[in-house]
């Protein structure tokens, strides 16, 4: 199928010669290969059109260059636009606040929420010498609270003592005291997930947000999303203003166009990816790796 | 309503509707052509257009449409979930069980995800809310051990349908679908024909990997049927007509939410006519 758009771009520029500069009928030409292959890695449509458009505008009419075929040349205006959208510099998870720093995830069912809380609370703990309290403020799913209690075991980080019955706001709320109290640096709040067309539920989230005023809202999202990637980002974004994408999921063999759809409608980078299960499966973000897996490079 | 020429212009807008539901680019190619024909540049209507595509669309879903149905000689009757991590195999496992007590089956339940973090947990919390019993093993335990003791369980009490939970794992973790084939092995060894049923299970969220999610599950672990969950959402799981295309396996049930109750049957015209947007 699309093993290799330079190939494919290539072909189109094969008849131009070394001068001159690059034609708006064969840039267009590639371009509905490029648009193929975001649409084929699940960039979303209204992302994809806006990234064509503004990539053929640059490109039309830039001198062919020496050192290199036009067919190149063009991969490397689509590749570096994309990277430049994607987000150039990686961000990492921001604690300079006052402690105890709260920190939201938030996202739809099933996203790895759960999980990923654990790998960034091991990560901070770790690596920033942060002393962290996990809490659970799923009351929803069954088991859920108990998950979080386990993986804290697990990385050896506190969990808030569970009570049955108490809601998300009020174990919210008792969690930041409890952090207060006890000198804890860093609060991670893991929430249940919910879908950004329910009323209630994302009222609910919001009633957290403005409880705990958290330092950063993490909308953690998976890395096989398709077309549904900008109603999600642009609609948690939204309603509770996320500060950054957790993109989970990324060691499957998904293109991952939703994290240039997320980061394309909300304007919130990626901070960090997961890549698998266990709890120091998480790494940084790196636009270029992304870039060239969309582009099937 | 509008009317319009059915142009190459028009042609790629309905294409790109088509895209925006997650059908896919090479589908929703495969579809608008067949409208463009004897109808190009001829003028025709957006319900018109509509229309035929949910016609074309729901053509290539009626054969799937099949339920997840029991066969009383089997004793019990076995049925392996698998999937992706998240995607909602326990939850949907609660939902069949319920399904399937209120119609006066017995039923049984094997947490044979002995892996995540309160995996067990959460499927006895759906056992005791449907009633039924579950199979546990302590976390770390070989998940064909755990199999195998189930169906013992199963056959020695002469339960009607056993229902059997799987850890989540993505298709490209070679040692992880080593380990589900091994699973559905185990079972095959001990019961001929069985699992009679291995359903996976997609997240109507996920996007054109689906599809491979499909051809490796199948491939690994005989996948015999679909569950699309997460259909309360805004996301429209175009991707299925994709796989049903390629694949032509049984699409048993569609997840709605997250109660007992929230598992419906997959209605073909139903999902077309939400898919190119017209209003149930
Ligand atoms: N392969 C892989 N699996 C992951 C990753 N992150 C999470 N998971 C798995 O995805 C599944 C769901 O993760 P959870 O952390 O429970 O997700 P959640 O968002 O908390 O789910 P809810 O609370 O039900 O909304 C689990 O099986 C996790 O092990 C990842 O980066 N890669
Ligand atoms: N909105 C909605 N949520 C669902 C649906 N089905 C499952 N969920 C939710 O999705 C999340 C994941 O569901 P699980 O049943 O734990 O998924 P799983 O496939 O068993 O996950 P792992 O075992 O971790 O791989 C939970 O929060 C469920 O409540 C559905 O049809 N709609
Ligand atoms: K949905
Ligand atoms: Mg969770
Ligand atoms: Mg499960």
């Amino acid at each position: 199928m699309f093993d290799n758009l330079s190939d494919k771009l290539g072909g189109i520029f094969d008849g131009l010669k070394r001068r001159g500069a690059l034609k708006e009928s064969d840039v267009q030409a590639a371009m509905r290969e490029v648009r193929m292959a975001l649409l084929e890695a699940d960039v979303a449509l209204p992302v994809a059109k806006k990234f064509i458009a503004d990539v053929t505008k640059e490109a039309v009419g830039q001198k062919v260059l020496k050192s290199v075929s036009p067919g190149q040349q063009v991969v490397k205006i689509v590749n570096d636009a994309m990277v430049e959208m994607l987000g150039s510099e990686s961000q990492s998870i921001s604690t300079a606040s006052v402690p105890p720093v709260p920190i939201l995830m938030v996202g739809l069912q099933g996203s790895g929420k759960t999980t990923s809380t654990g790998k960034i609370a091991k990560r901070l703990t770790e690596k920033e010498n942060k002393k962290v309290l996990m809490a659970s403020l799923d009351t929803r799913r069954p088991a859920a609270q108990e998950q979080l209690k386990i993986l804290g075991e697990q990385i050896g980080v506190k969990t808030l003592p569970i009570i049955t019955g108490q809601q998300p706001v009020e174990i919210a709320r008792r969690a930041m005291d409890a952090a207060k109290l006890q000198g804890f640096d860093v609060v991670m709040l893991d929430t249940a997930g919910r879908l950004h067309v329910d009323a209630d539920l994302m009222t609910e989230v919001r009633m957290v947000r403005d409880l705990v005023n958290p330092h950063e809202t993490l909308l953690v999202a998976d890395s096989l999303t398709g077309q549904d990637a900008v109603n999600v980002a642009s609609e948690f974004d939204k309603q509770v203003n996320i500060t950054g994408v957790v993109l989970t999921r990324m060691d499957g063999d998904g293109r991952g166009g939703a994290a240039l759809s997320m980061r394309a409608v909300t304007g919130k980078p990626i901070k960090l990816v997961g890549t698998g299960e266990k709890m120091e499966a998480l790494e940084e973000f790196h636009p270029e790796r992304v870039a060239s897996r969309i582009l099937g490079m | 309503f509008t009317q319009r020429k059915l142009d190459s212009e028009t042609l790629e807008e309905l294409e790109d509707l088509l895209i925006a539901s997650d059908l896919g680019v090479s589908t929703a190619m495969k579809l608008t052509e067949s409208l463009a024909e004897g109808r190009f540049d001829k003028e025709i209507t957006d319900e018109e257009v509509k229309a035929f595509l949910a016609t074309e669309i729901e053509k290539i879903l009626s054969p799937v449409a099949q339920p997840l149905s029991l066969n009383s000689e089997n004793k019990p009757h076995v049925i392996l979930m698998a999937g992706v991590n998240g995607a909602g195999k326990t939850t949907t496992i609660g939902k069949l069980a319920k399904k399937y007590r209120d119609e006066g089956k017995s039923v049984m339940l094997a947490a044979g995800d002995t892996f995540r973090a309160a995996a067990v947990e959460q499927l006895t919390v759906w056992g005791d809310r449907v009633g039924v019993p579950v199979i546990t093993k302590e976390i770390g335990s070989d998940a064909a051990a755990l199999a195998y003791e189930a169906l013992d369980r199963a056959m020695a009490e002469a339960v009607d349908v056993l229902l059997i939970d799987t850890a989540g794992r993505l298709q490209n973790r070679e040692e992880l679908m080593a380990e589900l084939a091994k699973v559905v092995r185990v079972i095959g060894k001990k019961i001929e024909n069985a699992p009679h049923d291995t359903v996976i299970v997609l997240d109507a969220t996920t996007g054109q990997n689906a599809v491979h999610q499909v051809e490796v599950f199948q491939k690994l672990a005989q996948i015999s049927g679909i569950v699309m969950t997460k259909l309360d959402g805004s996301a429209r799981g175009g991707v299925l007509v994709a796989c049903a295309d390629k694949f032509g396996l049984p699409v048993h049930a569609i997840g709605v939410g997250e109660g007992i109750e929230d598992l419906d049957a997959f209605d073909p015209k139903q999902f077309a006519e939400a898919l190119v947007g017209i209003e149930g």
